[in-house]
């Protein structure tokens, strides 16, 4: 299945990326001739069968008990913070 | 010649004294710099931190101290987090990234007492097979540099295989550690999901990653996996089940072991002459006693398209914390959140990354989930059952690891369903959930091949068991490419 520029183009603006208009045709074939190729999928008879989001089989995920473990770190985190001022991150104006 | 040695007798050499860390260290910095501008294999080289840790495991095994791996030299690929280190995922979103803890496997490794030289290259987030999106450049394979190592993790293995470390950590999620452990000619082994912690390994798929090790042999990499297995609360997906000894069960007889041979993967484009090499190491199994005979995996050519819906599906939502407000790269001057978000990404992202993340994005938008995600879910069960019957009737199931040999850098990146055919064998084991290795096999036109070695869920010391009787029998697993030996 084709995907159309149109699709290739809300599909990166739902994602939050932008791409240049010269590189759309490329990703639009791209995208395609994967989409072809999951589609493979189609033909495979599933009825009746459950889907499997877990590797291991009867495993549920565990949850720990809701305590706080680990210390205040945020100084050491916003190290790596690209802006921060008084202990925050900052974004451009969101709201007006 | 230091180098030449395997991890378990420099580390049996380090605790009788007979070399120093410090030394030892010292060698494979030197190798490690004199191959860079031909195998590109590292993207940091922590020279300094190495040298202290080296004084400090010699001080320790002076005083009759130090953990299992005291003074070993290893590397870690950049997808484990390593405090105060640069850890970058081969992108150039994390170009900058210092990350603040440790992955739970390098903190073990270095509770152990080994010494990490340095990150190794990668493909950007492990979304590769040719190590050729790392931001960083690719890694070029020790037996010839016009070749890829495979990937992702291609610095892993090339530095294994020219004997830059005795041991690299790696992550596998497709065939990550075991594809360039074949193109390398060297030993991988991904264990069962769970077995190792994910916590500080950078998420690509979570229902699929899994790290491990590259070593020269299955009883070095038993010897590593022994320190980084094992149950850790900070990983939700980590397994709570004991961690035999794996060095213990190396040596057991192979008599009577059932080995089944994967017919699917013998029949979808394998080289002849690869499967020769396949084929000999099959023999030695039956001379060792073994009971080999074919089994069918009907549902096992569905592989690729399940895993080209799950692993971008996870992708996308994991990569959807790179956001640009609090760590990785930012654009300059955004005008607004969304442009923000959209520079950002878009600028940090290689290309295969972004395709990545749209298939992912796709896959699970409106009206398509049902069709495509919720679809690769049910086939992907289909494919667990093939082996859990399978698994019923033999020990493990053995085949080749990938379909040819290491192949031109270039070759493959025009068209990405191409290169992610190269993942053909590799891939079943990680929709499964379950162990599986890449052994040296023997040369095909003078590359190495790769023997996959498959086993039920948590059979680790089962898979070493017959990957340490083979290397017994032959010596595939000790050639090093001529420029490095």
């Amino acid at each position: 299945m084709a995907l159309t520029r149109a699709q290739v183009e809300n599909i990166a603006h739902l994602a939050r990326l932008e791409l240049e208009a010269a590189e759309i045709p490329q990703f639009q074939q791209n995208l395609s001739s994967i989409v072809d190729f999951i589609g493979e999928l189609e033909r495979a008879d599933t009825a009746g069968v459950a889907p499997m989001a877990h590797p291991l089989a009867g495993l549920a995920q565990r949850l720990r008990p809701d305590e706080v473990t680990e210390g205040d770190e945020h100084e050491l985190y916003q190290r790596n913070a690209p802006q921060v001022a008084s202990g925050l991150y900052l974004v451009p104006k969101v709201i007006e | 010649m230091i180098h030449r040695q395997t991890l378990t007798q420099l580390a049996a050499d380090l605790r009788a004294r007979k070399v120093g860390s410090v030394e030892l260290v010292r060698a494979y910095l030197a190798r490690i710099e004199a191959s860079q501008p031909a195998l590109n294999a590292f993207v940091s080289i922590t020279a300094e931190q190495a040298l202290a840790e080296a004084e400090a495991a010699d001080r320790a095994l002076a005083a009759g101290r130090g953990g299992a791996l005291a003074g070993v030299p290893i590397g870690h690929k950049d997808l484990f987090c390593t405090a105060g280190v640069r850890t970058t995922c081969g992108s150039r979103m994390l170009e900058n990234f210092i990350s603040p803890y440790d992955a739970t496997v390098v903190a073990r490794l270095k509770a152990a007492g080994a010494v990490m030289l340095g990150k190794l290259n990668m493909d950007e987030f492990a979304m590769g097979s040719s190590n050729e999106t790392s931001h960083f450049g690719p890694v070029r394979n020790p037996w010839n540099s016009t070749l890829v190592p495979g990937g992702s993790s291609g610095g892993s293995a090339a530095a294994v295989a020219a004997r830059l470390v005795p041991a690299a950590t790696a992550t596998d999620t497709g065939g990550s550690i075991r594809q360039p452990a074949a193109f390398c000619g060297v030993t991988g082994i991904k264990p069962t999901y769970g077995r190792v912690s994910r916590y500080g390994m950078i998420a690509f798929a979570s229902s699929l990653d899994q790290g491990g090790v590259i070593a020269a042999s299955a009883e070095d990499a038993a010897r590593m996996l022994r320190e980084m297995a094992g149950f850790d609360p900070r990983d939700s997906t980590s397994v709570d089940v004991p961690v035999p000894d794996y060095l213990a069960g190396l040596d057991a007889p192979l008599a009577g072991l059932k080995i089944g041979l994967l017919k699917e993967f013998f029949d979808q484009g394998l080289d002849p002459a690869y499967e020769r090499c396949v084929r000999e190491a099959l023999a030695v199994f039956t001379r060792l006693g073994a009971n080999l005979r074919e089994v069918s995996l009907p549902n096992i050519p569905l592989s690729v398209p399940v895993y080209y819906v799950v692993a971008p599906a996870e992708c996308s939502s994991n990569l959807a914390r790179y956001d640009g407000v609090r760590f990785g790269h930012r654009c300059l001057e955004a005008r607004d959140l969304e442009d923000l978000y959209k520079r950002s990404r878009s600028e940090g992202f290689g290309a295969e990354v972004k395709r990545r993340i749209m298939t992912g994005t796709y896959v699970l938008s409106a009206g398509y989930y049902d069709a495509y995600y919720l679809k690769a879910q049910r086939v992907r069960r289909l494919i667990a059952g093939d082996f859990e019957r399978a698994f019923g009737e033999v020990d493990l199931l053995m085949g080749p690891t990938t379909p040819t040999v290491a192949f031109a850098l270039g070759a493959k990146t025009a068209d990405p369903i191409t290169m992610y055919l190269n993942d053909i064998y590799t891939i079943s084991a990680n929709l499964a959930g379950l162990p599986a290795m890449s052994v040296p096999c023997g040369f095909a036109a003078g590359l190495p091949a790769g023997l996959q070695i498959i086993g039920p869920h948590f059979a680790e010391q089962r898979l070493l068991n017959a990957a340490h009787r083979l290397q017994l029998e032959t010596d595939w697993h000790l050639r090093i490419p001529g420029e490095y030996a």
